[in-house]
């Protein structure tokens, strides 16, 4: 039996290694993000940033370390936690609507009047005409805005994005910035992984940059934050 | 009760898929159908021959075309990484398992039900006084099949020679399968019919193993 799913808002990293086979994709990697915390993980390809959220997200179990969660009340726990989670693929069926695709994600969540969640994801996302819609005829974009509504329907305090502003055009990332600066300002915590500067990593409270697989750098605000941003994009 | 819960909007999102897509059943109903005919070139099939071959043939048929059908089962999940949402979003593990097998023998038993008569036709062996015998058999047999082939098709979805993995497992295990309800069938095709409660509880216990060990497993199954 597994514990009870609640919404965590804080993480702990404690020395946390990922191998496959011989190759690490993660080596004592050590991170506390406190709650309202906006994290951006910078870093070239390959760098472990997609495997941190994965480990993050409890998708992948660690070779070694542990990770931790705090839960609202301040407690920490290990397992049990449910977050959102945008990874690179879209995570939603082609072959349902999108409010099919919703509803089913939001029934097997427990959430309460799923129906009505659906329709006001929708709406926020802007995806609201075209509910009825099989996912597979939307644009890439608009994929991409069903990720973010999946992802957000448990109404989660911790947030893992993997580079979400893929396949958003000027607008989409427009709106996913506005998005993610309401949840920092709800002090949500978020942890996403950014390719170069964009107006996504500028809401960003800390910036940590991976390089093969280890932590080489981790700041709060300052030039230093812009200098490890714009150095992943390099 | 999540676990029931989860299982019953998951094997709605099954069959809403399937219905909409028909790939799978499709695929296995013509399968079957080319298998039972191209048999019927190497005997004649009107003869007493067919009530000795004819339960053999068609369980064989049926073993082939279902490695055919659980190979997309989890492959699908990968196309969009849905796996990893249903693992965030459910309870239990073993609810993702279990509407799969539901909706895979569901799928199994209907192309079952479509070939039969074609069978009985093309091979001149009655099958209606038998017919109640014949679905329990035709369940059992098809419960065991996708409960193994749909833990296999997890396993090998995430091998890299996934469209060779899956047949070259799932074929040896099921041999207990095929050999119990080719056994029962043959009995229920006979002049004098009988039932082999025999093969029965094996296809029974068969089933309930299995179907422990993925309960037991399910979590492990689905990991990266």
């Amino acid at each position: 039996m597994t514990a009870p799913a609640f919404t965590p808002t804080g993480i702990r990293f404690e020395k946390i290694e990922k191998r496959y086979g011989g190759l690490y994709a993660l080596r004592q990697v050590s991170l506390e993000i406190a709650r309202g915390e906006c994290v951006a993980f910078a870093g070239r390809n390959g760098s472990g940033k997609t495997t941190l959220l994965r480990i993050a997200a409890r998708l992948v179990r660690p070779s070694r370390g542990s990770v931790m969660y705090m839960t609202s009340s301040g407690a920490a726990a290990d397992s049990g936690a449910r977050s959102g989670f945008v990874a690179h693929a879209t995570m939603v069926y082609d072959e349902l609507t999108a409010e099919e695709n919703l509803l089913m994600f939001a029934k097997l969540q427990g959430i309460a009047e799923p129906g009505a969640r659906a329709a006001a994801l929708l709406e926020e996302v802007g995806l609201l005409e075209r509910r009825n819609s099989l996912v597979r005829t939307f644009s890439r974009g608009m994929r991409q805005r069903m990720a973010i509504a999946r992802a957000l329907l448990n109404d989660p305090s911790l947030l893992l994005l993997d580079e979400p502003a893929t396949g958003l055009d000027p607008e989409g990332i427009a709106w996913l910035a506005n998005a993610l600066r309401q949840m920092r300002w709800a002090e949500r915590t978020i942890l996403m992984s950014v390719h170069g500067e964009s107006e996504i990593s500028q809401i960003a409270t800390r910036a940590v940059r991976l390089d093969a697989g280890s932590v080489v750098a981790d700041t709060r605000g300052g030039s230093e934050m812009h200098a490890i941003l714009t150095f992943a994009g390099a | 009760m999540a676990l029931l819960a989860d299982t019953t909007v998951l094997l709605g999102k099954e069959l809403r898929t399937e219905f909409r897509s028909r790939e799978l059943l499709t695929t296995t109903v013509v399968f079957i159908l080319i298998v039972i005919v191209l048999f019927s070139f190497t005997f004649d099939p009107t003869s007493d021959e067919s009530r000795r071959f004819g339960s053999g043939l068609l369980w064989l048929a049926f073993l082939f075309a279902s490695s055919l059908m659980l190979q997309p089962c989890f492959l699908r999940e990968q196309q969009n990484d849905t796996l990893s949402a249903l693992r965030l979003a459910v309870d239990e593990p073993f609810a993702i398992f279990l509407a799969k097998l539901t909706a895979n023998t569901v799928f199994l038993l209907l192309a079952e039900l479509v070939l039969l008569p074609f069978f009985a036709l093309m091979y001149n062996v009655p099958v209606l006084r038998v017919l109640h015998w014949l679905a329990l058999v035709f369940f059992l047999g098809s419960l065991g099949i996708s409960v193994v082939g749909t833990a296999l098709s997890a396993v090998s979805a995430q091998a890299r020679m996934r469209e060779l993995l899956l047949p070259l497992l799932l074929l040896p295990l099921l041999t207990p399968i095929l050999v119990a309800s080719t056994e029962v069938t043959k009995g229920l095709l006979d002049r004098e019919p009988f039932m082999q409660w025999k093969g029965v509880v094996i296809l029974a216990v068969f089933d309930l193993v299995f179907l422990t060990a993925l309960w037991l497993f399910s979590e492990y199954l689905l990991e990266e």
